[in-house]
């Protein structure tokens, strides 16, 4: 369907901001592009972004960008060498391992607790706090009283306690730093839905007799999708530090395994002559980390304009 | 008055005393269950996970007999429901079974750590709150200039950096390099056998006692962890302080104040942050509760011997016992934290006393 | 009637995103100790006009002015001091809503001592029993009882009573009020625009009534400017209104319906975009 031909043809940007949309795809395109706009316009936020596509971009590319190998070290020659020398950009451990490749490679690790804590928790607190809040009643009660109970626990200590009984490993960590993590999802996906709930259009899907299932899945879910975003965004940060801190005392990824927290442990032992082993994961640990936090925080700032106080 | 003016007045008394009653139910009923679900998860973690539960508690290398006792002892013959009834009864009672590495009952070992743990999180959320709340004023007073900007940077680096990292480096810098900070541990070897602990907290003990010499090392010991963790908690603090702030000096009473022409410290200090001093208060006790947590981290790099470093020793030597029994004491206190703040929220608050 | 305050050309601009947007634009009157009336609906800049003559406008607002006087103070070049001074002792400003704009945590009667504290050298004693006399000024029956109560705890229209209290215990001579009755109940109105009109002729006040109610300033005040997007577009007595002159009041004017009058259909107004410029 053309206009009549007097009026100029849109450029794309025009497109995208016209107030008057002709079709769902073009709407939905002209809010992801102004929330683009919204998140692009601050630098910090950006920044965050990068960072973690490059930490992706490291991670599967891993096999090509790493000089040396991570597992085998030169041992007879090439022990402890400061950051610089011939060959190692930061340096090399006690073992012989170059650090740095042992920290492309670490970044797997690290991105594998991230992603797969993300899948697990964020959808199980989704789901826990849009079925409470829009079943209301006892159903609100009970699954709210053990998200509660969930969230007025030490989450580090859990997870230590978790890693003590299933044993050390990197999978055990994940696992017990998800089933810590999910609570706060639940109390936002409940909160907002508890907003949404009441609207009219949900009355009228209930109207047009969707069960109430569907009302919950279809309808209410999505509209908890950009705060849940936000949050899960910002709480990696922390979940890296976590499982870091559990690779620390040992019950993350085993050796020979490249974990960052784990580097940091082993490295303790040499740090008065040798500060690089210890120090260069830590400063891995914390640009990832970083990474998160501006992410998130311009994430929140895009999608909810009035908390930057615009 | 009139008798029927007596009679109501009497009536609402009545009724008020209910709902105080009414509320106080609520709140044990929510303390209650709370402790009894943490109770579940480590009775879950302690019984259910492990495939021999006793061989986790005394190790591989105990004799046939005292695994036959042990067995007795934890009910593992009876059914799961009445094993939880007997775990709880004895968490109640303090009894969190025998450690296998001090041969003590853990709540002897747990009682002997834990004030050093307490004393290093006070010592850090008071360094985080008497620096954290003023620089979070000024950021939102002065938002979107240098110190604003500076405040945020301090707070995202404290909120993106491992602890034990920024600790390792920190004891590199000022205990091995500058030697300004002693360590390990709480005081040097010299004076533990000197000096007797009171509350056993060193600092004020040693106050105490008059005991200067004492004083000034345990506080050379206590400074560099204290002020770690005071960090972190000054990033989180200054944060929400920002926040609350920026919420307090947007809305209308602030315009009447300065219409009023109140000075605008007044203006700050007096209505803005009384306002946000609500919330804050909720803040700094959850902050407290996170660097009882972050301890287990803290206290393994400064070897400060507390209850984190007790977890964690205990963890590397399987004692999960002990384990178990630090989790559920620093539960404990995190979930009484968290509804203690829950609590301070509504008396704090003069909108919420009224209900 | 000498001028209390003079105002000629006041300009109030933002800058936004798209370019500077000017909320009022070359406003001018004088203002004896008389009842001034400034009607406007919404966004056509007459709240804007009031927080410029306090100094209450946002920071990044520019106020510009050829003249803005109080009582031969030139306000736009006295230092902040001075402008605060004024404020709350001299010029005082009621606000909208009583259940925003009195502070929740503190309790009804401090918030009056404080005004009264920061402009006169009071004790603690005197300044509370000048309080509790402006609580009964304002017709509040139990002035001890209510000193004591935080704002949630008191309806809308005794809130506003207290705004009243807390923004006259200084003596202020000219009161500018920004839509002081427009959060109320329709009776609560009318008690609240009665105290109002009393403290005010009592103390020989000069006000400045802001609202969007034509037919409120009208029977309230003695002058009335009509505005329409940050203009100015008829100043006359409030008796005279029938006889405007402007379409826009005009407009405004015939929308009111009239008891035993043809009631269909009521006039619309039909904007016209001259009147914006």
């Amino acid at each position: 369907m053309s206009l009549a031909t007097e009026t100029p043809p849109m450029t794309r940007r025009e497109w995208l901001l016209s107030d008057r949309p002709q079709s769902r795809l073009q709407a939905r395109l002209g809010r992801a592009y102004m929330t683009w706009r919204r998140f692009s316009a601050n630098r910090l936020a950006v920044v965050g972004l990068l960072i973690l596509l490059a930490l992706v971009l490291v991670a599967a590319f891993a096999d090509y960008i790493a000089p040396h190998s991570p597992f085998i070290g030169n041992l007879a020659g090439a022990r402890l060498l400061p950051p610089g020398s011939e060959g190692y950009l930061l340096g090399t451990d006690d073992q012989g391992r170059d650090i740095l490749s042992r920290l492309i490679y670490g970044s797997r690790l690290t991105l594998m607790v991230v992603a797969l804590v993300a899948i697990i928790a964020a959808p199980v607190g989704l789901i826990v706090g849009a079925v409470a809040g829009y079943a209301g009643g006892w159903i609100d009660a009970i699954l709210m009283r053990v998200t509660d109970i969930f969230l007025a626990f030490p989450k580090l200590v859990l997870a230590l306690a978790f890693v003590a009984a299933l044993g050390p490993g990197i999978e055990n960590a994940v696992i017990a730093i998800a089933i810590t993590s999910w609570p706060p999802y639940a109390r936002i996906a409940r909160a907002e839905t508890l907003t949404v709930r009441n609207s009219d259009y949900i009355a009228a899907v209930r109207l047009m007799g969707a069960s109430p299932m569907r009302i919950v899945f279809r309808h209410v879910m999505p509209m908890c999708l950009s705060s849940l975003i936000v949050r899960v965004t910002l709480d990696m940060a922390g979940i890296i530090l976590t499982a870091a801190g559990l690779g620390f005392l040992g019950l993350g990824a085993q050796p020979p395994l490249p974990e960052w927290g784990a580097m940091i442990a082993s490295g303790r032992r040499f740090i008065l002559d040798h500060w690089w082993v210890a120090t260069m994961p830590g400063i891995a640990i914390l640009i990832v980390s970083l990474g998160f936090n501006l992410l998130g925080d311009g994430l929140r700032d895009a999608l909810d304009p009035r908390e930057s106080g615009q | 008055m009139s008798l029927s003016a007596i009679e109501r007045g009497s009536g609402r008394r009545r009724a008020r005393s209910r709902k105080i009653v009414a509320t106080a139910l609520q709140f044990l009923i929510v303390v209650a269950t709370t402790y009894i679900g943490l109770l579940a998860v480590t009775f879950f973690i302690g019984r259910v996970i492990p495939i021999d539960p006793v061989l986790a508690v005394l190790g591989d290398r105990a004799p046939a007999h005292v695994v036959e006792r042990t067995r007795e002892a934890m009910g593992l013959n009876l059914a799961l429901y009445q094993q939880f009834f007997i775990y709880v009864r004895q968490a109640l009672s303090g009894d969190f079974g025998v450690s296998v590495l001090t041969t003590n009952p853990v709540m002897t070992d747990i009682r002997r750590v834990f004030p050093a743990t307490i004393e290093l999180a006070t010592l850090g959320t008071l360094i985080g709150a008497l620096i954290g709340v003023p620089l979070g004023v000024l950021a939102a007073v002065k938002r979107g200039s240098i110190a604003d900007q500076i405040v945020r940077v301090i707070g995202l680096v404290g909120y993106s950096v491992p602890i034990f990292w920024l600790a390792l480096l920190a004891l590199l810098v000022f205990y091995a390099r500058l030697q300004w900070v002693a360590y390990p541990g709480r005081i040097d070897i010299v004076y533990e056998y000197t000096f007797t602990p009171i509350t056993g907290f060193y600092l004020v003990d040693a106050l105490w006692q008059g005991q200067w010499d004492v004083f000034r090392d345990a506080f050379r010991h206590i400074i560099l962890p204290a002020s770690l963790l005071g960090y972190f908690s000054l990033a989180y603090i200054s944060r929400m302080t920002r926040s609350f702030m920026l919420n307090e000096l947007q809305q209308e009473y602030i315009v009447a104040a300065r219409a009023k022409g109140l000075s605008e410290a007044r203006i700050i200090w007096g209505h803005a942050l009384r306002n946000a001093a609500v919330p804050l208060v909720t803040v700094i006790a959850l902050s407290y509760a996170g660097l009882l947590e972050g301890s287990v981290l803290t206290e393994t790099v400064f070897a400060w011997p507390g209850l984190g470093l007790y977890i964690t020793n205990s963890l590397q030597n399987a004692d999960m016992n002990a384990v178990l029994g630090g989790t559920i004491i620093i539960g404990s206190v995190f979930i009484g934290i968290n509804l203690l703040s829950d609590l301070l929220y509504r008396t704090l608050d003069p909108r919420t006393r009224a209900r | 009637m000498s001028a209390l305050l003079t105002v000629e050309d006041l300009r109030v601009c933002y800058p936004t995103r798209t370019g500077m947007v000017e909320a009022v634009r070359g406003v001018s009157f004088a203002l004896g100790r008389e009842r001034l009336g400034i009607v406007g609906e919404s966004g056509s800049g007459k709240s804007q006009t009031g927080r410029a003559i306090m100094g209450l406008t946002p920071p990044q607002a520019q106020v510009t002015a050829k003249t803005l006087s109080f009582d031969g103070i030139d306000l736009l070049s006295a230092p902040p001091k001075l402008r605060r001074s004024l404020r709350g002792k001299r010029i005082a400003m009621i606000l909208q809503d009583p259940k925003y704009s009195l502070n929740p945590v503190m309790s009804i009667g401090r918030q009056i001592v404080e005004t009264l504290r920061e402009h006169e050298d009071v004790s603690g004693a005197e300044a509370r029993e000048r309080a509790l006399e402006m609580l009964a000024a304002v017709q509040i029956r139990d002035p001890k009882r209510v000193f004591g109560l935080y704002p949630h705890e008191v309806s809308g229209g005794m809130g506003q009573r207290a705004m009243i209290a807390m923004m006259l215990v200084a003596g202020p001579e000219l009161l500018i009020a920004d839509e002081p009755t427009s959060a109320l109940d329709v009776t609560v109105q009318l008690e609240v625009l009665s105290i109002l009109d009393k403290l005010v002729a009592e103390r020989g006040m000069g006000l400045i009534f802001v609202s969007h109610d034509l037919r409120l300033v009208s029977s309230f005040c003695d002058r009335v400017l009509v505005m329409y997007a940050g203009r100015i577009v008829e100043e006359l007595a409030a008796s005279d209104l029938a006889n405007a002159k402007h379409p826009y009041t005009q407009g405004l004017f015939n929308c009111m319906p009239v008891i035993g009058a043809d009631r269909h259909p009521l006039p619309v107004l039909d904007r016209k975009p001259e009147w914006a410029l």
